[in-house]
């Protein structure tokens, strides 16, 4: 029984042997997405839960050439790890970061920034577990809206965190950059296709890869897929493209799954009220009046 | 190719590189004690779809000869791999410690 | 070699463009301006074959460098104040990861109050960074410094960062006549960079890691013996340079009259020049005056310092720094230094050219007044006892 996906990847493993939670989504996305480039990958982690689980002296992780840099220069080690095998000669590798939300959104949104306005010519991957999930659960710029972490604390007063997430698909794609896409573990085989398709583009390709994490998000070890495949069936995260200029939506949903079942089966929203779980639904259906308008259906 | 465990595993201080550069995929301990629940591969169920081998975030499970193989020695217990299949070919038991 | 009438950031630009770096990431900032400036020319003109890559931060700029020694390229990058402040992490990194980088930073002031003159507070307050830093006095020698830095950075002993100072504007601003190497000579001197610490394909490596409890100390140890072992490699440097190029240089520190002398002035940088004539005027009066120029305030030179000193009868530092609530930095190096070598003798620490002021010839006169007089252990020129500013003419 051939399974296409797998059949397209190096039966090669490049990340083995880590201290990542059992279960843990980011961990599957580096898993997957190096199988997808191969064994000339070059990757580049920032502090953070990869590189903390992956590189502790003389437990290094990787089979790959791989590398910490600081939690704010994840784009900034690869343009000059770029730069550098360039200068030596190599052409055939890929230099590719694996960041989370806090060093994509927050810490490092600048050296981003700076990499995309620059074309350099890297892939970069934010696996967004939604929240500082190393130091112990804190909100980042990509916390969603009502979500318990340990500084947005769920109380009588305040419904955990107040602020929706940052769109850093649509922030990159406003740079102008050759390829951004969304994705989700649960959809793997899009988001593999995705890291394939950007290693053939030239120039900077950003990929936003929701890839939960059952310690923060409060789910068991084995709902980790599952989970992050019903964030796109009902409607809050999205598997889209921007390629040339024009937004591209990869996958809608028949009818939306229910808003309020993904949330309730996660222990950081479990606080939430029916007034908290309309405010979601409402930014959902203005998301995606938006993308109907906006973005093209392939 | 995939990192693995190494027969030396402490290093004197002479040993210890100069810079933080170091042999890739160098690995000194097992994740094997993590597991409360342990996946089991029904062989005669396993299909070869390979949806577990896909989806498992550690990449502890192999096919072989058209069959999924389990690597005790990093498999964590997640239970992905049993969830994603759904026909029934990994069963999960509770681990014997 | 030809001569040019070149600045300090032109004449140091130079000096890198024989150095052929393969990667220079740099971010603009008041007075380092001119050399990224003059090598973005020299990469437009062809005359230098760098990759230039317009960073958007000092951060980036170090975190990009750090990548490409990662890669096993040569890198470089030029600061100043702010900037080295805004990518102190990525100082600690580098030197931690033990990557040969080589960094010009133009000595400014740091804010608040904002200020874009000359002091050293900025690069004096990094000397724990792990970067070997060194101060130019003139512009040759930072001409000079930036190719021998990269063989003392280079050097499989050394394996370190090294920050050149250049004094901002009094020297990064001022021209003179400066000898080019040839490319030959420079290419002689300084062969390609040579490395295992760097992205590999055929054995792959894991870079840049954590080291727990266990290890780590060791890491620490090792990048300290690197910094040591470059006091050896800064002579052998210059005698090498010396051979190709005919100008040698002192080592650690520079010596100036200090063999006889009773009253000594230690400073750096470009100041040590007027130190110098203003020795040779009170030695005319029949004062045994004597100056010390520290080149290399990392590693430091603690043997040499406590030698040029060990028969003086008092000393004084003079440096652009202060530690608030203590003394200047140099001072505190230099009386550690006399400490270990059991020199037992009185010390003043002068705080001068703060944002930029003047020290005239008149103050340093009045310095090597109160090294004999003796005086309180810390001095801001130009302050009196009521707080007032004075300068002397």
């Amino acid at each position: 029984m051939a399974n296409s996906t797998a059949e397209r990847l190096s039966r090669d493993e490049f990340f083995y042997g880590h201290k990542a939670c059992a279960g843990c989504g980011g961990a599957l996305a580096v898993r997957a997405a190096l199988k997808e480039l191969g064994q000339n990958a070059v990757s580049v982690l920032p502090a953070g839960c990869m590189s903390a689980v992956g590189f502790n002296f003389p437990q290094l992780c990787f089979s790959n050439n791989s590398i910490i840099s600081t939690f704010a220069g994840t784009a900034s080690m690869l343009t000059g790890i770029e730069a550098g095998l360039r200068a030596r000669g190599y052409s055939d590798f890929t230099a590719v970061g694996f960041a989370g939300d806090g060093g994509t959104a927050d810490i490092g949104i600048q050296a981003l920034s700076g990499a995309i306005d620059r074309n350099d010519n890297i892939i970069y991957i934010c696996y967004d577990n939604e929240a500082y999930m190393n130091t112990g659960i804190q909100k980042s710029g990509l916390t969603p809206f009502g979500a318990r972490t340990t500084t947005t604390p769920a109380g009588a007063n305040i419904h955990g965190n107040l602020r929706p997430k940052k769109n850093m698909f649509e922030i990159a794609a406003a740079h102008d950059i050759p390829y951004a896409a969304t994705a989700s573990i649960g959809y793997l085989p899009d988001f593999i296709r995705k890291v394939g398709k950007a290693a053939q583009i030239r120039g900077t390709k950003y990929i936003h890869v929701i890839a939960p994490c059952p310690t923060g998000w409060g789910i068991a070890p084995d709902e980790t897929v599952e989970i992050a495949k019903e964030v796109v069936d009902c409607g809050l995260w999205y598997l889209a493209e921007y390629e040339n200029g024009e937004f591209t939506l990869n996958h809608r949903p028949k009818d939306f799954s229910s808003v309020e079942a993904y949330l309730k089966r996660q222990g950081r929203f479990k606080h939430l009220d029916l007034s908290d779980i309309k405010t979601v639904i409402e930014a959902r259906d203005r998301k995606w009046a938006f993308i109907e308008k906006n973005f093209s259906y392939s | 190719m995939k990192p693995y465990i190494r027969e030396k595993k402490t290093f004197t201080a002479a040993e210890i590189p100069e810079a933080t550069a170091f042999e890739a995929g160098y690995l000194v301990s097992v994740n094997s004690g993590w597991r409360s629940i342990r996946p089991v591969i029904d062989t005669g169920r396993c299909v070869g779809c390979e949806q577990c081998y896909l989806y498992c975030p550690d990449g502890v499970i192999s096919v072989q000869n058209g069959k999924a193989v389990i690597d005790y020695d990093f498999c964590k217990g997640c239970g992905i791999c049993a969830k994603i299949f759904r026909l029934g070919a990994i069963r999960t038991e509770a681990e014997h410690k | 070699m030809s001569k040019r009438f070149l600045s300090g950031n032109e004449a140091f630009a130079e000096g890198i463009r024989l150095a052929r770096p393969d990667v220079i990431s740099a971010y603009p900032i008041t007075p380092q301006t001119i050399v990224v400036e003059r090598l973005s020319e020299m990469v437009e003109d062809g005359s230098l074959k760098s990759d230039f890559i317009h960073v958007e931060s000092e951060h980036s700029a170090l975190s990009c460098a750090i990548g490409a020694s990662a890669a096993g390229a040569r890198a470089f990058t030029a600061t100043s104040s702010q900037g080295l402040l805004y990518m102190a992490e990525c100082l600690y990194y580098a030197s931690g990861g033990r990557f040969p980088i080589v960094m010009m930073n133009a000595d400014r002031s740091t804010a608040l109050p904002w200020n874009i003159y000359g002091d050293q507070r900025d690069s004096l307050s990094q000397l724990d960074s792990g970067w070997i830093q060194v101060y130019a006095e003139n512009a040759q020698e930072a001409l000079d410094l930036a190719l021998m830095s990269w063989r003392i950075a280079e050097d499989g002993r050394v394996s370190t960062p090294v920050m050149v100072n250049l004094d901002g504007f009094v020297l990064t601003h001022t021209y003179e006549t400066v000898e080019i190497p040839e490319q030959t000579q420079a290419d002689s001197f300084l062969p390609r960079y040579v490395t295992e610490n760097r992205v590999d394909f055929d054995n792959p490596k894991n870079l840049a890691f954590s080291a727990g409890p266990d290890t780590n100390y060791i890491f620490k140890y090792k990048a300290h013996q690197g910094m040591l072992a470059a006091k050896a490699v800064v002579t052998e440097t210059e005698s090498a340079f010396a051979d190709i190029f005919g100008r040698q240089y002192s080592g650690l520190l520079e010596n100036y009259r200090t063999e006889d002398a009773d009253y000594i002035l230690v400073t750096l940088g470009s100041i040590a020049g007027l130190c110098r004539e203003t020795a040779d005027r009170l030695r005319e009066q029949g004062i045994r005056a004597g100056v010390v120029r520290i080149r290399y305030m990392r590693p430091f030179p603690n043997e040499e310092i406590a030698a040029a000193l060990r028969n003086a009868k008092a000393f004084g530092v003079l440096e652009k720094d202060i530690s608030f609530g203590n003394e200047g930095t140099v001072f505190t190096n230099v009386n550690s230094a006399l400490q270990k070598a059991g020199v037992r003798i009185p010390g003043y620490d002068f705080i001068g050219g703060l944002g930029g002021r003047n020290i005239s010839a008149g103050d340093i006169e009045q310095i090597y007044t109160d090294i004999q007089n003796g005086t309180q252990s810390v001095n801001f020129i130009g302050i009196g006892g009521d707080g007032n500013g004075k300068q002397h003419s």
